[in-house]
């Protein structure tokens, strides 16, 4: 067996109770004696912290195998993912990719986020952060050098010990064989050896030929499924450490306010359990014994806040202004004057438009959403003995939350110690947002207290400071000729995209983000103007899955869908012919209305007597395409989304499985959207924290879904986010279909429906 | 105060109007089950009180006294909430698993009370949020469980 090398104090210490990820095969090796997480149990060469340092120094990420793999006398792998699992299956797609060149049974993996450090910078090669439907699809060709040059290793070491060359040897899954003497040596006998060896050159390993592939390809099954339906799994709220004490929190109504003073702090500080009562930046917080005392007592705390002065822009957040309404604010987007920035531009819209004999005209919206990921946020942070910090917190990018903390506290990165527990959710909630994670609160009040503290927002808390998808305008315009064909389109978006939202606006540049879903369509439409008419929102904006997609492609769609209805065509029609060189989408276009039992718009009676329509919409996400269509009904005044069809071309593929259950997901997470959800302000608050006024969808609004894979070949795409944009307007077609009324907006729970 | 918990008696120091998930999480330390809304909106910290499935982010301590509470870490005890946690991982049912104790509570309670439930009857039971989107997934599972054709996906 040998060890992971890593930061030794990165591995120092896990919560008490369970480790951080521990799978149930860690727990019963964990058990059995052999300490999963603790390290120090050593079977190979020990690691001298030099060596580590040197190495770190100079890695090329992804190919330093020992501090990827651990492989155990029982021939259990141990794997360090470099993203984290949260709930999109990547846990095991890794152990499917580096399990088939290492060739080694998927099942047999443990797998764990890995600790920050420059061998995980596997996204492009040169970053790490789990998001943007990466994961898999840049990381894909080195996991499986990584994998192959475990395997060579292996076949090395098994060379010395049987005395043969490594050129008579093969393997076996989980053993190197030697069929000329009918011997095998197993991976775990020879992990010792095998991963002190240096690593192969990376040219110098043979990846196995795809068509050969055992488990890439294949519904293989998810290793977190029995910690995950039992309660063992552990999140970040879940982690303990000895001697640590709970915090709750509550915020100034409106960001950037600060604390003036607190009326009754001694009569607080005299409630069961209370430590200590605390100020901070835009919030007071309790520190208590238990969770619940905290709670109670930080509500109990009556405070005097400052409006928010000049310092509050320093801190790079926004001054929520008093009077703000969401319901204002999507009035001035739509009537902002301007017509933007161009971010793509093809013939002459501007000239199409100006002379065509029918042109259409309407102004679409999206909505403010919350993340709403069930997992409150919280963090667990411990200053230790030796300076170091340790810190449990839900994340999506442990390098530049540890460079942040760093920065902040002033401590060299190094003694920054994040652990990434598994997410209860994450859907882009948990990037580096100022002002929306905890962190920075529950490090002041360990220092404060000196003693290591968990703190838990509530979910009213959460809402209060989530940061959201923004909210746009876009206005758009179509041409028509005499056919009804579209021959130009024309949209503005008025609008602030999440990146320039997070890391500022750029006036000389355009935030893709922003219209990724507007841009980016391939309709063959011959003159076209996308464009940005930029205008900063008073909030703290997010990603949320599908980033600018979640609303792009319903805006434009759905538009689509009103131009083909101003030319009296079909809407799958139309799209059919405005991809008739497009082979490609084409077929997947194709694929949905097969799997529909053939496109039929409707409105027709269902053999319930319900009356139905369908509605189609397609998408271009995170390099993969998708196509689907919705059937919808009325019932007492309430949209009802019987089936949903979605065909995805993610040009090629690792696990079917988790797919079709990202594809569920999505289709839930677009339908909720399109449903139910709006994040509503009126004067200077969010008018719902809890999810009775910030609904998502329950189970009995949940479609039957339909996913079919389309595997073209081409270049490997997303699979996390993609389902999701073509959802919304595919429903709201449908809707716009059976009831004339033509929708414009999300969600639909805004609109009246006759019965 | 004496709380019976998965066959066990505890001694917990905690006001009887604490809510028995923080008395489960904090005093007792058993965080299969889970924190999600405090207001019995999401039913992510669903457990069984003498086999009834109750929102414990909403039940005061007091109200179960004398009374006998299943976490998720006692379900496989029990054989129905074994087949239950079988079919769960059977159907792969799981994304990232934070209301999915919760969702087990539930249909071990629904199975127990109604072994072979109706599919209005497993609509009125299951009905704990799951931002992930599992519903279906959770339909086919208690579907198993039940041994129920379930109508053609």
């Amino acid at each position: 067996m040998n060890e992971i090398l890593r930061h030794p104090s990165a591995e120092a210490e896990l919560p008490t109770g369970a480790p951080v990820n521990m799978s149930r095969r860690g727990f019963l090796l964990g058990s059995a004696g052999v300490a999963a997480g603790a390290l120090v149990i050593g079977f190979g060469l020990p690691v001298g912290t030099a060596r580590a340092q040197d190495a770190a120094a100079k890695v090329a990420p992804g190919t330093r195998v020992p501090a990827f793999l651990e492989i155990r006398p029982d021939n259990t792998a141990r794997l360090m993912s470099p993203f984290v699992e949260g709930g999109q299956g990547v846990f095991t797609a890794m152990a499917q990719i580096v399990g088939e060149e290492l060739d080694m049974d998927p099942q047999s993996f443990v797998v764990e986020n890995a600790p920050t450090g420059p061998d995980y910078l596997v996204v492009f090669g040169k970053m790490r952060i789990t998001g943007g439907s990466m994961s898999v699809r840049t990381s894909y060709d080195t996991m499986r050098h990584l994998g192959a040059s475990a395997r060579a290793m292996m076949i090395e070491a098994a060379a010395t010990r049987l005395g043969v060359p490594a050129a008579e040897l093969t393997t076996e899954p989980g053993q190197v064989v030697h069929a000329a003497s009918s011997r095998k040596v197993s991976y775990g006998e020879l992990a010792g050896d095998a991963l002190n060896l240096p690593v192969p050159a990376a040219d110098s390993v043979k990846l196995r030929d795809p068509s050969q592939f055992r488990w890439i390809g294949k519904p293989v099954k998810r290793l977190d499924m029995y910690d995950k339906s039992t309660g063992r799994a552990i999140y970040g709220i879940d982690t303990k450490v000895d001697g640590m004490l709970h915090a709750a929190v509550q915020h100034a109504p409106r960001l950037g306010m600060t604390v003036a003073s607190i009326r009754n702090e001694d009569v607080v500080k005299a409630m069961k359990g209370v430590h200590s009562v605390h100020k901070l930046d835009g919030a007071v917080a309790v520190v208590a014994e238990r969770w619940w005392n905290a709670k109670r007592a930080v509500e109990a705390l009556q405070v005097q806040w400052n409006e928010a002065g000049a310092e509050a822009k320093g801190k790079g957040i926004r001054v929520m202004p008093a009077d703000f309404s969401t319901a204002a604010f999507a009035d001035r987007l739509a009537k902002e004057p301007g017509a933007g920035k161009d971010a793509e531009k093809e013939g002459d819209a501007a000239g199409v438009l100006a002379s065509a004999k029918t042109v259409v005209s309407a102004t679409y919206h999206s909505q403010y959403l919350h993340h709403a990921q069930l997992e409150p946020p919280s963090t667990l942070a411990r200053f230790n003995d030796d300076g170091s910090l340790d810190l449990w917190m839900p994340n999506q990018a442990p390098e530049m939350f540890q460079a942040d903390i760093a920065k902040m506290t002033g401590l060299d990165a190094s003694k920054v110690n994040v652990h990434s527990p598994l997410l209860g959710g994450f859907f882009g909630r948990h990037f580096l947002y100022k002002s929306a994670n905890p962190y920075p609160q529950a490090i002041q009040l360990a220092k404060e207290t000196g003693k290591p503290i968990k703190l838990i927002w509530t979910r009213e808390e959460e809402f209060l400071r989530d940061p959201m998808r923004p909210m746009a305008a876009v206005r758009f315009r179509g041409a028509l000729d005499e056919t009804g064909m579209p021959i130009a389109i024309e949209a503005i978006s008025v609008c602030e995209g999440p990146t320039e939202g997070i890391s500022g606006h750029n006036p000389d540049k355009m935030d893709p983000t922003a219209l990724e879903g507007l841009t980016g369509k391939d309709y063959a439409i011959p003159n076209k103007r996308i464009a940005q008419l930029y205008v900063e929102n008073p909030t703290m904006l997010a990603y949320w899955r599908s980033v600018g997609n979640s609303m792009n492609d319903f805006l434009y769609e759905s538009f689509l869908d009103e131009l083909a209805d101003k030319g009296g065509q079909d809407p799958y029609e139309l799209r059919l012919k405005l991809l008739k060189d497009n082979p490609r989408l084409s077929n997947l276009l194709k694929a949905a209305g097969e799997m529909s039992g053939g496109w039929k718009r409707g409105p027709y009676t269902a053999a319930d007597g319900t009356r139905r329509a369908r509605g189609v919409g397609m998408a271009s996400p995170f390099g993969s395409y998708t196509a689907a269509i919705a059937e919808v009904s009325i019932k007492a005044g309430e949209i009802v989304v019987h089936e949903v069809w979605e065909a995805i071309d993610p040009g090629s593929i690792v696990n079917p499985a988790i797919i079709d259950a990202q594809i569920q997901s999505a289709v839930a997470l677009g339908l909720s959207q399109v449903l139910l959800e709006e994040a509503v302000y009126e004067k200077g608050v969010p008018v719902a924290r809890n999810y009775d006024l910030y609904p998502i969808l329950p189970p009995s609004r949940m479609p039957r879904v339909h996913a079919r894979i389309v595997e073209s070949g081409e270049k490997m795409g997303g699979i996390g986010e993609p389902g999701l944009p073509a959802i919304p307007p595919a429903v709201a077609n449908a809707v716009s279909t059976l009831t004339g009324q033509r929708i414009r907006s999300m969600p639909l729970s805004h609109y009246t429906f006759e019965a | 105060m004496q709380l019976q918990i998965n066959n066990k008696t505890h001694e917990v120091d905690a006001d009887g109007d604490t809510p028995l998930l923080w008395v489960i999480r904090d005093n007792l330390g058993m965080t299969g089950t889970k924190y999600g809304c405090g207001l019995a909106q999401c039913g992510a910290c669903s457990v069984l009180v003498d086999g009834e499935i109750v929102r414990s982010c909403v039940t005061p301590l007091d109200s179960v006294i004398g009374r006998s509470v299943t976490t998720i870490e006692a379900i496989e005890t029990d054989p129905v909430g074994k087949a239950v946690v079988a079919a769960w991982v059977n159907h792969q049912v799981p994304q990232c698993g934070y209301c999915q104790s919760g969702q087990v509570m539930a249909a071990t309670a629904l199975l127990k009370q109604t072994p072979n439930p109706t599919e209005d009857d497993i609509a009125a039971a299951m009905v704990n949020l799951c931002r992930c989107g599992t519903y279906n997934f959770i339909k086919t599972a208690v579907n198993e469980v039940a041994g129920r054709k379930e109508a053609s996906l």
